[in-house]
This record gives C-alpha cells, sequence and structure tokens, in this order.
C-alpha cells in the first residue's frame, strides 16, 4: 500500500494483528451460528415427522410422542431452535435416543481418540512430505521431482479407503501379519492404552496427506525461488544453503502454514471411512454409527464438533499466516 | 467441427481450440495412460453385467471361498461368484457419480459466475454461504442429510452433488472474475444483452478449462464418496452388487478371501487415478500449470 503521504497509522493498523484476529473470531462466530441453523434443520425441522422417522417399526403412538417431547417438537421450530441451542450453549449436548446416556460423556473418549487420530496423522505428514518437497524444490525438474509428480498424483487420487484396505492386505492379513487389522478398543477406551492399534489408522491418514503437503510446499518454495530477492541474494555469491534457509523459507512459510491448516480440515472428514474400516472408537465412526440409529443428538453435536473444529482452525492458520507475514497485514484490509 | 455458414467466427474459433486441446492432451503420456484406466473401467462397468460367469446374485459355492479354477477372484460372504459381482457392480456407482458430478458442476458454476459477474451484494451473500457450507466436510454434510430422509440411492446424489457446490463455485468465480471486467463484457451490456445470455453465452466460453478441471476433479471426488457411503452400508439394498457394498458385506473375511474386498477396491481406484490422471494432463495443456493453485482453492 503506497499511500502519497504519510498519514498517522489509525488503531487498526497499530493493532494490526489483534484486529485481524477479532474480525475473524467475529466471521468464525457468525458462520459458526448460522451451521447451529443448518444442523438443526437438517436434522429436526425439515418435513416429516422426526419422532417416527427415529423410532422407525418400533414406533408406537406413546413412544412418539415421548421422542416428541425430547426433542421438543411439539413446540414452534423456533422455540425448537431456542431450546435446542440455550442447552448447547450450556453444555447441555442432550442424551442419546439410542441408550439414553448423555451424548458428551458417550462422545468424549471419541473426542479425544480422533484427537490423537488426526494430530499423529499430520506431525507425520508433516515429517514425510516437507523433507521431500524441499528437496524437490531444490532439483526442479530433474528426476526425483518427475517421479515424485507422479507418484504424489497417483496417490492423491487414490482414495483413503482403498489406501486403508491395501495396508490392511499388505500389514495385518494376507502378507505379513505384523500388524492388528482392525481395533478392537471397546468403545469409551483411550486409544493410547494400546498404540499398535493406532499404526495402520495413522499410516493411512499420513499417506493420504503427503501428497497435498509436498505438492504445495514444492509450488511455495519453487515460487520463492525464482523470485527477485531470491535472484538478488544469489547474485550477491551467497552460499546456496543460506539463499536458500535465509531467504527463500521464511517467505515460503505462509503456504505451508495454509498447508497445514488445510490438512487438518482434510483429516477431519477423512476420519470418518478411516475410522470406520479399523473399527477405530473415533467421532468418525460415532458419526457413522449414529446417522445408522438416527441418534439425532449425537450426529447433531459431532457434526457441530467438526465444524467448530474447522472454523477454528481457519482462525488459527490466518492469523500465523499474518504473523510470520507481516507484510499481508496491510494488504488484507477486507476479511476474505 | 461443422458449422452452418453464417455462423459468427468466433464460437468456431473457439470450438476448434478446445478440440485441439482434448487432442493434445491425448497425445501426451499422461492423457493416454489416464484415458486408458478411464476407457478400462468403463468399459468393465458397461459390459460386465452381460458377462458375468455365474449370476452375481445366487450362492455358488462356499463363504469366502479362495481364488480357483472356477471362480478366480473367490467367493463372497455369501457364497457368490466375486468376479461376477464385481463385472455387475459397476454400472451404478458410475451413473451416480457422473449424475452427481454434472448437477454439482452445473450449480457450483452458476453460483460461481453469477458471483463474479453481479459483484456487491450478491457476491456477498453467495460467497459466505460458500464459506458457511465449507465448515462442514465433504462426507458430513451428506451423512447430514442421509440421517433424515434415509440412505436413498437419489438422495445419495442430490446430496453429493450439494456438496461439490461451495467449493466449485469459488474457483469458478475467481476464474470468471477476469472475465467480466474484459470489453466484450461491457460491450455486451451496451447494446442490452440479457444477464442470461451474458453469463451463458459470453462468460461461460471463456472458463471451459477450469470448468474441465472441476468437472474431471469433482467426477474422481463423486465416485470416492459415494462408493465411500456405500461402503458405510449407505446404499444399494442387498443383494444388490456394488463396489462399494462389496466392501461393507466382505470386510469381515478380508484374512480369509481378500478380493472380496481388494477387487472392488483396486478397480474403484483405477478409475479414480485415471480420472485424475487425464484432469491433470488436460490441465497442463489448456492451463500451463500443474494445478498446485487451483487444487489450494478446491481444498480451501
Amino acid at each position: 500500500m503506497a499511500t502519497e503521504v504519510q498519514r498517522k497509522p489509525s488503531w487498526r493498523q497499530r493493532h494490526d494483528l489483534l484486529a485481524v484476529f477479532a474480525s475473524r473470531l467475529g466471521y468464525g462466530l457468525i458462520t459458526l451460528f448460522i451451521v447451529t441453523i443448518i444442523v438443526f434443520w437438517a436434522t429436526q425441522a425439515l418435513p416429516g415427522n422426526a419422532a417416527s422417522a427415529i423410532l422407525g417399526t418400533h414406533a408406537t403412538p406413546a413412544l412418539v410422542k415421548e421422542t416428541e417431547n425430547q426433542l421438543h417438537l411439539n413446540r414452534s421450530v423456533f422455540s425448537q431452535y431456542w431450546a435446542w441451542l440455550s442447552g448447547i450453549l450450556q453444555g447441555n449436548f442432550g442424551h442419546s435416543l439410542t441408550n439414553g446416556s448423555s451424548v458428551w460423556a458417550l462422545i468424549k473418549p471419541r473426542l479425544i481418540n480422533s484427537a490423537i487420530l488426526v494430530v499423529l496423522a499430520a506431525f507425520f505428514g508433516s515429517i514425510i512430505g516437507i523433507p521431500l518437497a524441499i528437496y524437490a524444490a531444490l532439483h526442479k525438474d530433474k528426476l526425483f521431482d518427475r517421479v515424485m509428480a507422479v507418484i504424489t498424483l497417483s496417490i492423491s487420487a487414490i482414495p483413503d479407503f482403498v489406501v486403508a484396505v491395501l495396508l490392511v492386505t499388505i500389514f495385518a492379513t494376507v502378507v505379513w501379519k505384523v500388524l492388528p487389522a482392525v481395533s478392537v478398543v471397546p468403545v469409551g477406551v483411550y486409544a493410547w492404552s494400546t498404540p499398535r492399534l493406532l499404526v495402520l489408522p495413522v499410516a493411512t491418514l499420513s499417506l493420504v496427506i503427503v501428497p497435498y503437503i509436498y505438492r504445495m510446499t514444492r509450488a511455495a518454495l519453487i515460487d520463492a525461488f525464482e523470485s527477485e530477492y531470491v535472484e538478488l541474494a544469489r547474485l550477491k555469491g551467497l552460499r546456496p544453503l543460506r539463499v536458500s534457509v535465509v531467504h527463500a523459507l521464511p517467505n515460503a512459510l505462509a503456504p505451508v502454514i495454509q498447508v497445514s491448516g488445510l490438512n487438518f480440515i482434510y483429516l477431519a472428514g477423512g476420519i470418518v471411512l478411516v475410522e470406520y474400516i479399523f473399527n477405530f472408537p473415533g467421532i468418525g465412526q460415532g458419526l457413522v454409527n449414529a446417522v445408522s440409529d438416527r441418534d439425532v443428538p449425537t450426529i447433531q453435536f459431532i457434526v457441530l464438533s467438526l465444524a467448530t473444529f474447522y472454523i477454528v482452525i481457519n482462525i488459527l492458520a490466518d492469523v500465523a499466516v499474518l504473523v510470520v507475514t507481516p507484510r499481508r497485514r496491510y494488504a488484507r484490509s477486507a476479511p476474505a | 467441427m461443422t458449422t452452418t455458414g453464417i455462423a459468427p467466427p468466433a464460437p468456431a474459433v473457439r470450438a476448434r481450440r478446445k478440440a485441439g486441446r482434448f487432442r493434445q492432451t491425448i497425445r501426451t503420456g499422461r492423457g493416454k495412460v489416464g484415458l486408458a484406466f478411464v476407457l478400462f473401467v468403463v468399459l468393465v462397468a458397461a459390459i460386465g453385467p452381460f458377462v458375468t460367469p455365474s449370476p452375481p446374485d445366487s450362492t455358488v459355492g462356499t463363504v469366502f471361498g479362495p481364488p480357483s479354477g472356477q471362480f478366480w477372484l473367490g467367493t463372497d460372504t455369501l457364497g457368490r461368484s466375486v468376479l461376477s459381482r464385481v463385472l455387475d457392480g459397476g454400472w451404478v456407482l458410475l451413473v451416480m457419480a457422473l449424475a452427481a458430478t454434472i448437477i454439482g458442476v452445473g450449480l457450483g458454476a452458476i453460483v460461481g459466475m453469477s458471483a463474479a459477474y453481479f459483484r456487491g451484494v450478491i457476491d456477498t451473500v453467495l460467497m459466505r454461504a460458500v464459506d458457511v457450507l465449507l465448515a462442514f466436510p465433504q462426507i458430513v454434510l451428506v451423512l447430514l442429510l442421509i440421517s433424515v430422509v434415509g440412505p436413498k440411492l437419489w438422495l445419495i446424489v442430490l446430496a453429493v452433488a450439494f456438496s461439490h457446490l461451495p467449493a466449485v463455485a469459488r474457483v469458478i468465480r475467481s476464474a470468471s472474475i477476469d472475465v467480466t471486467e474484459r470489453d466484450f463484457i461491457a460491450s455486451d451490456e451496451a447494446i442490452a444483452l440479457s444477464r442470461t445470455r451474458i453469463l451463458f453465452a459470453e462468460v461461460l466460453p471463456n472458463v471451459t478449462s477450469p470448468l474441465m478441471v472441476e468437472l474431471g476433479l469433482r467426477l474422481a471426488w463423486s465416485t470416492a464418496v459415494i462408493a465411500g457411503l456405500n461402503l458405510l452400508g449407505f446404499g444399494q439394498a442387498p443383494p444388490a452388487p456394488g463396489w462399494g457394498e462389496m466392501i461393507y458385506e466382505n470386510i469381515s473375511g478380508i484374512s480369509v478371501n481378500p478380493w472380496g474386498v481388494l477387487a472392488p477396491a483396486l478397480i474403484i481406484a483405477i478409475l479414480t487415478i485415471g480420472v485424475n490422471t487425464l484432469t491433470d494432463a488436460f490441465a497442463r495443456v489448456s492451463l500451463g500449470s500443474d494445478r498446485a493453485p487451483l487444487e489450494m482453492e478446491q481444498l480451501v
């Protein structure tokens, strides 16, 4: 922003990070509010009697009545929504329709298990993908780079569940029987009590995200390497290592942070199928079970947690990008 | 390309250039490999139902029997021939994936082009709506919709189509923005061309490359998501064969006859790899990029 006159910096400019953070947080909260409306509308307010849909063939008039009361179906849509939302704001997520216990108590261990899965996958995906990308970017269009382009394209094209099935076949059943195929962790138990069960799900998810990390990091680094300031650094006669680490890398950090954020978001969807195949007791498997059983409060809670996770990661990634690239703080006056 | 005598030159040139892009794509190594993979799977799905060695729905052998001379891929959870079920189980998935992709990319393109062309309030509202929808992982959005209406096949198609909409809208919006600022759009407005006409006859032909890339990427996604839903038990009612459903049925016997799971999984992977490779070849030819920026927008 080349302004014609030197003006006194506004509050927004002096507290740039804080201002951006506040505005992102505001937009995040608005998004979350609309998400609650969508979730509520999709699960409870759609035409058709949700109570008899839930009860299916077991529906007797008395049971329908009871379920209607539990879901507040006998009230107006607005007051139903309000009752539901205020319950959630007070930390009351309702009771599971399948066994009557509190949704929070049922889902909390699953949340933690899934979080472990996602964090480990993101960690291993990054420590595999980023070094490969740095090497490929330094040797652009050489053999390694071209071979990796084909490999990453193929891996990213394979659906997650196929990767899972292949890994099970190779490591757990047919070729070697070194690892357990499906976990036997009962629901409500934490995954770290038997780390061996984490190996294959984590391997699947890491493998699935490596291509994304690799390609984004490589593209960002190549952009930086081809920029004028790196050219200048080279012409000054600086050593190649110094040029790449001190000059190019800091400018490639922003896209890499964005990719890491995207990976968490991608994993939030990826866990659904992978957890199901490995019978891993996380929220992905919980969601599938809840959808099969039409356990509305559980579906609502899991979908809301995943959406909240998405919004929080987005805000954190945006802010982290601004922390590492000060010049972007001014370029983006309107929240994108 | 046969164009009638007095057609304006511009569309003819455009059509010729488009044909050139496809031909160029097929000439690249990636293009050939991708096309071969896709054709293989389409042929299996289309001809397969007529050449099944045994009826796909009837029990003909032991449960989870290993591959043999009679059953090349062994038998499944009910002693049915895995090969027959693979041959008969593809077309429903392919039709559903194609329908979901065309609907989703079509609606997404309309939303994206409208946002780019109308700007202002319409743009803001549409793109905020897109932001909100992106807060749901795609498969979660579909599961949410299925949870109420039940796993009907038409609902799966519509839900998957709908789940493509926000990401496609974003990509097409950013591709259309440059176009809407060009002089010929201003001249169209000067001669009071209708807005629908401007969108479909003037903006659309100028974003075909990103649109084709989106179609390819989304087709692969649709296949994976629909097969994934079938694998979770939300699909055709038994005993209908389906590649996703077969994984669901046979996963318990993976250590006895892995082919009941592997065969459908591998053929789905051949299809998605083929579609992605072909799309990648097309993107390199027509957009001259290695697709990284597009992919970024697709995921964001």
